[in-house]
């Protein structure tokens, strides 16, 4: 006997979940269906998912059998013809519900991410991992459509739902033609042009689903150093440490000479020196590695002069204005958000003048009170401009700042504790190596990171060489948890380091 | 002006006999109160019923054409009290609002209703907010109707059964003088469909006859020794009224009903569920022709005896069923069938599920298991268990260990995230909960006592703000016990809706007088944004059928509240959190009342977008703004957007190769409220941010300083590259 088409719709707020609901519906009443659709909204239209469901019956069929379908308000799982996804994790959710499965759905998603607040949140990487959605996707499905619809209604200034329609017309597990399906955008009469070019798109994507490989990260060019100095470095990269380093130390030794200098990249190929001459390197090439990395990250931490250099940069601007989408005629302001604070200001200065300020009495109260508003810079004015590149000039005594001290003892006592840990348990070192990541951000955050980290070496110390390398993980991750520290104490009664 | 425009919608109001409706479920209604000559309509908007209210609100001139008066009510307290219209007068009329918390609200109206019964056929609609997407507590309707003996229509959720259930409804209200309940399921309500519509209808006797000629008949009044009066008539009377009519019309349907000698008997709003489970079942087919015997109950309570015993005569088993509990049609059956001797078997939560919705699959569990066990259904072969066998399997040699990973699926519970609602973009709402982070990490946490509101979601990631919520407008009532003047003091969030809905009353005279000594913070965004964006009093848009503009502070200050501060800014972050703080630590006894004040966003968008679109394309200078984050001093902590959770701040991977941590980014939807800026200084957060401002149609001033600028700052930058570059490889 006919059964109804039966189609779920898993959607955000927002995304035109509705819309696409509607448009199938249209269609199937302008071409001899019985239609009907319903949805839970509720508070879901604010970012929520939201289910909507459809099911059409061939209104010719029902004359002839002398019957008006009863049609269901809620889908059934396993009984389920097309699912269609705006989003990954909301294909995943409808797999999660059983709406997807091997026998009859056809599952059309986009394969682009709306990041949950759990995962936006995370003080680290809370992200989930996209290729166990998309297995989880492939493996319930009988056909599986995917491409990043974002991008592509992006790219026709249109919504992802007329994608999604386009894609549902090329998927061709309906009774309807493509024509039928345009017709129905146009007789909706809002928004048709860009949405018919949205449709188009979906549809081509959708008889042609392979998503164009993930791009492999280029193979690096071979570096072409121009300037002696900086030619002298790479030489020294590629003749004395293993290849599978190279690629980070010359990322490191790129970044500190457009931090600091020349002279500043060669104290940390110095530094990468030593690791590299550790015996357990033998076996654990990945030490060099993850110390090379943080160490670059550590020796290049951001100080008032490093922002305002990035802020100021030509790049930076082309950067700006690709993310506001100017036009040409249109004329682009940039506003810096920036509060600086006596501390930050103290660290800027030479060591000396730091210290007086700190220790002062009437000009510390001065410029606290000065700095206990943000300040809104404008780099695009050129007052704003030129206030910053001083501030980023000021580079050049950084060598000198309180700063500049405090950062290097710690970086001096992390490499020796790597270099210690290594010679006892390698694995341990390169966990060791990895809590620089602790280490981030300014002022509240920057305090909270450094606690952290203060906490983990002095955990590491206490063990000795007890501590399982599984454990410094465990009590990294911790302290990545939450902000209050919660999970990182109880992490630590758990391993009884507290 | 309401989150959603009906104009379209409101034309089909208009359709006259033999035309075809097509729409939502809930638009049906409207056109079947039309249709049935109500004199009055009032109600109280929230999901699901909110379109209604909108509906009838765009179309007040059709409504004038009928003499229709339409109240957008207070509360759901005061539209119950309007269908006293038809205690005296042969006036029918019908009021609406969100179930259950709205018949809480409405039950004290609804009860003395009750009792005096009507003369005028009255109607009451309730919106079924139970299961999946239901934002309130899981109760049901059911139970108001049997205390106060109101009969509760559940039709079957397609439009021509609900438009009918309305015209039966005001005929059966008025044949058993009992006010009705129409309770429509949330899905019912969004249901596209259509209907074959009838001639709308004026009301012979109208409001103006009832003033001109008032009519008085103490009986009806809930005052001894009427009330005992009422007991009686209930029984004696009305009951049976209403009984008799059900039957005569056959409000109740009998499909297949002596195809076998078991059967289902089940509420109207959940027979589309059922039938599917049946047809699946091969035990009906698409149309609705069942093998299985079928008595469905459109009338929920009160039950008809009679055709209960006629359903189950011959029967050796029926099942009920009935969604949510406590099971009173099951009991109530159990009763039917005890006292005539039957000897009928009665399943119900034995088989179902005794909690929860009745989803399409616990149907057909349910059904299957039913069918199984009276034989009509085969068993399903149990599978046999799985013995799980470990094959042989080329191993590589002991200690080589590193060969590649098998891809492994992990549970998917573990990559499918709750998406929780959250405040939308540029919400005015948010910044009052991160100023208020702000404070809490300076005097240390406070109770804080919620409300129900776009504000609720203060309790949800990332703020964890709020510790109770009461019920609609209690946000500071629910703290009451807390207002003693020494120790911290309690801090309580209400809304503007919830203010005026009783708030004022309930919670800030209640604390004047009780002299507490604890903060509320009124959250006034110029409408009950949660319910759809519909005007209050307090709006200050101009509603040309409402009287708005009506201030918050003058109120508060006029139950007697010394301290009240305004906030007209609520993005001020730095602002909000040293009103905050001020509040909390201020000398001053009494209750402190703080007003943030900032107008919905996304009320706002939907005013000002057109508007801007086409000053651009007349030319005129606008100037948008929108924010970002730089890749490159952002580190990946993400503290903005624990302090934010605005949906256009997200994250994306960092495009340093040095760093793993996602970055954070603003996507293309933000709208430039300025949050992220003010809480970055605020909470001196990182450099990370800008403000992108991007003037459309320049002057001759703008252009004069742009080329001035890209003068000076381009030479300067063209230097330092050349510089940089000099270094590059």
């Amino acid at each position: 006997m006919t059964q109804p088409i039966k189609l779920a719709i898993l959607a955000m707020g927002g995304e035109g979940g509705g819309v696409l609901a509607d448009w199938i519906v249209d269609m199937g009443e302008h071409n001899g269906y019985i239609a009907q659709t319903t949805s839970v909204p509720g508070v879901a239209q604010r970012t929520g998912a939201t289910i909507y469901y459809v099911e059409l019956y061939p209104a010719a069929q029902a004359t002839a059998d002398g019957g008006q379908p009863i049609l269901a308000l809620m889908p059934l799982p396993g009984d389920v013809d097309v699912v269609l996804a705006s989003e990954l994790m909301e294909a995943g959710r409808a797999v999660q519900r059983g709406l997807v499965t091997t026998d009859r759905t056809t599952l059309i998603a986009s394969t682009h991410r709306v990041y949950s607040i759990a995962e936006k949140s995370a003080l680290g990487d809370g992200r989930v991992d996209s290729a166990q959605l998309l297995g989880h996707a492939e493996a319930a499905a009988r056909r599986f459509i995917r491409f990043d619809m974002a991008q592509a209604a992006e790219a026709s200034g249109s919504v992802i739902s007329a994608v999604l329609f386009g894609a549902l017309a090329g998927a061709g597990v309906l009774p309807f033609a493509r024509a039928q399906f345009e017709d129905t955008i146009t007789r909706g009469g809002v928004g048709v042009q860009p949405s018919l070019k949205a449709f188009a798109t979906g549809f081509a994507r959708a008889q042609d689903p392979l998503d164009p490989a993930t791009p492999q990260p280029a193979a690096m060019p071979a570096p072409q150093p121009r300037h002696p100095a900086v030619r002298a470095l790479v030489d020294r990269v590629q003749q004395r440490f293993e290849p599978a380093a190279h690629f980070v130390l010359l990322e490191g030794v790129r970044r500190l000479i457009d931090y600091q200098d020349i002279d500043y990249a060669a104290l940390y190929l110095d530094r990468m020196a030593g690791i590299a001459a550790l015996p357990a390197v033998a076996d654990t090439p990945q030490l060099v590695i993850e110390t090379g990395r943080h160490l670059a990250l550590w020796m290049s931490y951001e100080d008032t002069a490093r922002v305002a250099a990035l802020k100021t940069r030509a790049t930076r601007f082309e950067r700006v204005r690709g993310e506001a989408s100017v036009k040409s005629g249109q004329i682009l302001a940039i506003n810096e958000y920036m509060h600086p604070r006596l501390q930050e200001i103290c660290e800027t200065l030479p060591a000396g003048i730091g210290r007086w300020l700190m220790r002062s009495s009437l000009p510390r109260r001065l410029v606290e009170k000065l700095t206990q508003h943000g300040r809104v810079i404008q780099t695009s004015s050129v007052h704003g401009y030129l206030m910053l590149r001083t501030v980023a000039g000021m580079k050049r005594w950084r060598r000198s700042t309180m700063r500049y001290a405090e950062e290097n003892r710690r970086i001096e006592a992390w490499l020796a504790c790597i270099a210690d840990t290594a010679d006892r348990n390698p694995a341990l070192a390169v966990e060791v190596a990895q809590c620089q990541r602790l280490v981030k951000g300014y002022s509240d955050t920057h305090t909270r990171g450094t606690l952290n980290y203060d906490t983990l070496m002095a955990a590491l110390e206490r063990a000795g060489s007890n501590l399982a390398p599984a454990t410094l993980r465990e009590l990294r991750d911790a302290a990545l948890a939450d902000e209050h520290g919660n999970q990182l104490r109880a992490a630590l009664a758990r391993h009884a380091l507290a | 002006m309401a989150e959603r425009s009906f104009v379209e919608e409101v034309k089909k109001l208009r359709l006259s006999g033999g035309e075809v409706f097509s729409g939502e479920g809930i638009l049906a209604v409207t056109k079947a109160l039309l249709e049935s000559g109500v004199s009055y309509v009032a109600g109280y908007q929230g999901s699901p019923i909110s379109h209604l209210m909108d509906v009838l609100a765009d179309a007040q001139d059709i409504l004038a054409d009928y003499g229709i008066r339409f109240e957008n009510s207070a509360s759901e307290a005061t539209a119950a009290a309007t269908l006293a219209a038809s205690v005296n007068y042969p006036l029918r009329g019908a009021v609406t609002f969100k179930a259950t918390v709205g018949t809480n609200v409405a039950s004290d109206a609804l009860a003395n209703l009750a009792s005096g019964g009507v003369v005028g056929g009255a109607l009451i609609i309730v919106g079924e907010d139970y299961g999946e997407g239901s934002s309130i507590m899981q109760e049901r309707s059911h139970a108001f109707a049997m205390k106060s003996q109101m009969w509760l229509l559940d039709p079957r959720p397609n439009l021509p059964c609900i438009v009918q259930a309305v015209k039966d409804g005001f005929e059966l209200s008025e044949a058993s003088h009992t006010p009705v309940m129409l309770q429509l399921r949330i899905r019912a309500c969004h249901v596209h469909g259509h209907f074959i519509a009838g001639d709308n209808r004026r009301a012979k006797f109208t409001l103006q006859d009832a003033l001109q000629t008032p009519q008085r008949d103490v009986s009806r009044i809930v005052l001894p020794p009427a009330s005992f009066l009422h007991e009686q008539e209930k029984v004696q009377d009305r009951w049976p009224a209403a009984v008799r009519f059900i039957e005569e019309r056959q409000l109740n349907e009998f499909f297949s009903a002596d195809a076998d000698d078991v059967g289902i008997i089940v509420q109207g709003g959940c027979y589309n569920t059922l039938l599917r489970a049946l047809e699946r079942l091969g035990l009906a087919d698409v149309y609705g022709n069942t093998r299985m015997p079928l008595y469905v109950m459109n009338v929920a309570y009160p039950l008809i005896d009679s055709e209960v015993l006629r359903f189950c005569e011959g029967k050796r088993a029926v099942l009920v069923v009935e969604e949510g509990q406590p099971n009173f049609v099951e009991q109530n059956l159990a009763s039917i069938l005890r006292q005539a001797g039957s000897t009928t078997v009665l399943h119900g939560k034995d088989t179902l599920p005794v909690a929860g919705e009745y989803t399409a699959s616990e149907l057909l569990k349910g059904a299957r298991s039913f069918g199984e066990r009276y034989g009509r259904l085969q068993p399903l072969p149990v599978p046999p268990p799985v013995r799980k066998v470990f094959a042989l399997k080329e191993v590589s040699a002991v200690g080589v260990d590193d060969g590649p990973a098998p891809a492994v699926l992990g549970p998917l519970a573990d990559s499918v995230n709750g998406r929780p609602p959250g405040f939308c973009t540029g919400c005015p709402e948010r910044p009052i909960f991160t100023a208020m982070k702000l404070v809490e990490r300076e005097l240390g946490t406070h109770h804080v006592s919620a409300d129900i509101g776009c504000h609720l979601f203060s309790i949800l990631p990332p703020f964890h703000i709020g510790a109770t919520t009461m019920g609609y407008g209690l946000g500071t009532a629910s703290a009451a016990a807390f207002g003693r003047p020494d120790g911290k003091r309690a801090i309580s969030v209400m809304g503007d809706g919830g203010f005026w809905h009783n708030g004022l009353t309930s919670g800030i005279a209640n604390a004047v007088f009780n002299r507490s000594d604890n903060l509320t913070i009124v959250v006034d965004n110029n409408y009950t944004s949660a319910t759809g964006g519909q005007d209050i009093l307090s709006s200050t848009a101009l509603n040309p059928t409402r009287s708005t503009g009506h201030e918050i502070e003058r109120a508060v200050r006029g139950v007697g509240v010394k301290w009240v501060r305004t906030l007209r800014r609520t993005y001020d972050v730095a602002g909000m959190r040293d009103l905050l703080r001020e509040a909390l630590t201020t000398k001053e006894a009494g209750p402190k009342v703080l007003i943030a004040q900032s107008e919905c966003m996304l009320n706002k968008q939907r005013r000002e977008k057109p508007l801007v679109r086409k000053a651009i394309a007349d030319g005129k200078r606008v100037v948008r703004e929108k924010f970002g984050v730089d890749a490159d001093t952002c580190t990946g902590d993400h503290s903005c957007i624990r302090l934010s959770g605005c949906p256009s701040l997200s994250i994306k991977p960092n495009p340093d190769p040095l760093r793993t941590d996602p970055v954070a980014t603003v996507l293309d939807s933000c709208v430039g409220c300025g949050v992220c800026g003010e809480v970055s200084h605020a909470a001196v957060l990182c450099p990370s941010f800008y403000k992108a401002q991007i003037v459309s149609n320049p002057n001759r001033w703008d252009r004069m300083r742009e080329r001035v600028r890209a003068a000076v700052i381009g030479w300067l930058q063209r230097g330092d590259a050349r510089r940089r570059e000099a270094y590059a490889f």
